[in-house]
């Protein structure tokens, strides 16, 4: 009985760096530098002004902002009250529908796109209604919000609901009793406390917009000018004829994904 | 002006229901046990929550009346709260957190402004106008919740445990600001405290909760010489029984044992109170003129002021303060087994 225990109490004494976790964990490491490590290495330095000034890359460029802002825009316009209702509201079936809205963030990209097909496309079943107003999603700019805002939208939702849960509600009451109705408090002292919360999960759901692939090219498709965004523009140009400029703009997309990551310091590169 | 509420609220397993009328001009302490109802009863005059059944007027206007579905929401009524722990808008300075209530009731910012910097002069917080809540101390945090509150000059101030928070000196130096604010305060004043001193120097009338009833109502100094329950009766320190009186001068105490008391007149059920300072404490069976003697054994010793009270097991147990010489010269220590004593003279005796 003596010996096993002796050995247990030597083992919790931090002498030495224990070898074998280390070793894994330097594989680790490397997995995620070694790639990226490469992409730079490859870069094509001296082309690369001339490939970001080239009409296509301009093109996906700006179509990328336009509908990445836009499906931010989106998700703060829907997510923001489906947040505060599942933080703040009691009802039956919230369990499904917290299950439901934070599904997009496990379920393949392309199937999602799919299911949107099938559901807005020409002949789905609200597409059909859709289309008979005259409103075109599939293969169209506004397609590619649509597939954008789907995937990206719970990063906001589940950041902000968090918030609007930790949020102390006495300070809401007494901003009632010195006169604010439910709106004001809202404003001036609700969406204040959860600022921070508001610019990450708004950053975070701007930045898996930015990035979406997959549902964007099965829903909306690849057309330059109104469906190409950076990534599907990378995806082809790699494949095709100048994988210097995919190289360039997955450059791109890797400065906006560090400058993310920076924005959002305090919150995830620093240990709690 | 006045207010007048008759307060029902059900809750999971708990009822309030209370009866009151507070004058303007006058302060009321409502006191007792956790979990007595204090913090509803403010919540229900707030209007931060609804009345089961009853009525709330203020002034003659119904603020709340189930019966016949009037209800204001706490934003339209004429009220000022102050919290527990200040509850201050993190995000707003001093200045705007006063000026918050103005401007929710429709003042401009810079009218708005140019009152809460009266008020924040007022409180002694001249210089700490753009301080954010967490630069602030806790005395100061409560002055800047105090001039919030009444800032939109309401006609009914609730004061939800203001100084509870605080540490001992702090809690002494805000109680002095707190009772010259509200003696310049004209409406109606309900202070919720568990500190009896906060109750005597700050309030002209005590109201007793206890399980969500009143249990008893009076001025703070009938009060502390009439406490009806055991729990008022051990923030004054005082001993409370209860007990039967019967003919011969005895009162039959409900928990056992028996005292002689000097007043024979009342039969019946009765409260006897007795101050810890007529309990004296020996180590032998006294000889003397106390009528009342019984053994015990000491559990606690602890410091009052500059004297000790010492807690005694027994039938019945009670509570004496003797001074710390006396504690030396006989040797009062935890687990020692002494006996106590009361004179009859000393027993108060009144109906139950």
């Amino acid at each position: 009985m003596g010996e096993p225990r002796r050995r247990r109490r030597a083992e919790g004494i931090p002498d030495r760096a224990p070898l074998v976790p280390v070793a894994f964990a330097v594989v680790a490491v490397l997995l995620f530098a070694v790639p990226l490590a490469g992409l730079v290495w490859r870069a094509p330095w001296s082309s690369a002004w001339e490939v970001l000034r080239s009409q296509p890359a301009r093109n996906a460029l700006r179509l990328s902002l336009v509908t990445s802002l836009s499906a931010t825009a989106v998700a703060l316009a829907f997510g923001v009250p489906l947040a505060w209702v599942q933080a703040r509201v009691e009802y039956p079936g919230k369990r499904l529908v917290r299950a439901l809205t934070t599904l997009p963030m496990v379920l393949p990209p392309v199937v999602g796109g799919v299911a949107l097909l099938l559901a807005l496309g020409r002949r789905g079943i609200v597409g059909r209604e859709l289309d008979r107003i005259g409103v075109h999603l599939p293969f169209t700019t506004a397609g590619a919000i649509v597939a954008e805002a789907f995937v990206a939208m719970p990063f906001l939702v589940l950041t902000l609901e968090a918030a609007f849960r930790s949020a102390d509600r006495r300070l809401e009451d007494a901003a009632r009793t010195l006169g604010a109705g439910r709106f004001a408090v809202f404003r001036r002292v609700t969406l204040p406390l959860v600022t921070p919360s508001l610019v990450a999960g708004t950053v975070l759901c701007w930045a898996r917009a930015l990035g979406e692939f997959g549902a964007t090219i099965t829903f909306a498709g690849n057309l330059q000018g109104t469906t190409q965004t950076l990534p599907l523009f990378v995806y082809i140009k790699l494949e095709g004829s100048n994988p210097d400029s995919a190289i360039v703009l997955s450059l791109v997309l890797l400065v906006v994904s560090v400058a993310v990551l920076l924005a959002l310091r305090d919150r995830w590169l620093t240990a709690r | 002006m006045s207010l007048t509420g008759e307060v029902r609220v059900d809750l999971d397993g708990f009822t309030l229901a209370v009866a009151l009328r507070i004058e303007a001009g006058s302060t009321t302490a409502v006191v007792g046990p956790n979990g007595a109802g204090k913090t509803t009863l403010v919540r229900a005059l707030a209007g931060l929550r609804a009345l089961s059944a009853g009525r709330i007027t203020l002034g003659g206007t119904v603020l709340d009346e189930p019966a016949t579905g009037i209800y204001l929401p706490p934003e339209r009524r004429p009220v000022g709260v102050v919290f527990q722990d200040n509850l201050l808008f993190p995000h707003l300075d001093a200045l705007d957190n006063v000026a918050f209530g103005l401007r929710a009731r429709g003042r401009r910012r810079p009218e708005a402004r140019a009152i809460a910097a009266e008020w924040l002069d007022r409180v002694g917080l001249a210089d700490r106008h753009r301080a954010r809540p967490h630069e602030l101390s806790g005395g100061q945090a409560q002055r800047v919740a105090l001039a919030r509150a009444l800032a939109p000059d309401p006609a009914l101030l609730l004061l939800d445990e203001p100084l509870a928070a605080l540490d001992a000196t702090t809690r002494s130096d805000v109680r002095r600001d707190l009772r010259h604010h509200l003696a310049t305060f004209p409406g109606v004043r309900v202070l919720v405290t568990h500190d009896p001193v906060d109750a005597a120097v700050l309030a002209d009338q005590v109201v007793v909760l206890d399980q969500g009833r009143i249990d008893q109502t009076g001025t703070p100094e009938e009060i502390t010489a009439h406490p009806r329950s055991r729990w008022v009766a051990e923030l004054v320190g005082t001993n409370l029984f209860t007990g039967t009186a019967a003919s011969d001068g005895t009162v039959h105490l409900d928990g056992g044992g028996v005292l002689v008391v000097a007043d024979a007149q009342r039969q019946g059920p009765v409260f006897a109170v007795v101050s810890p300072r007529a309990v004296s404490v020996h180590r032998t069976r006294p000889e003397g003129s106390a009528r009342n003697a019984w053994p015990g054994r000491i559990t606690a010793v602890e410091p009052v002021g500059d004297r000790l009270r010492v807690r005694v097991a027994g039938t019945p147990s009670v509570v004496a303060e003797v001074t710390a010489a006396a504690v030396r010269e006989i040797g009062l220590t935890e687990d020692t087994n002494v006996w106590v004593a009361v004179k009859a003279t000393e027993i108060d005796v009144y109906p139950g």
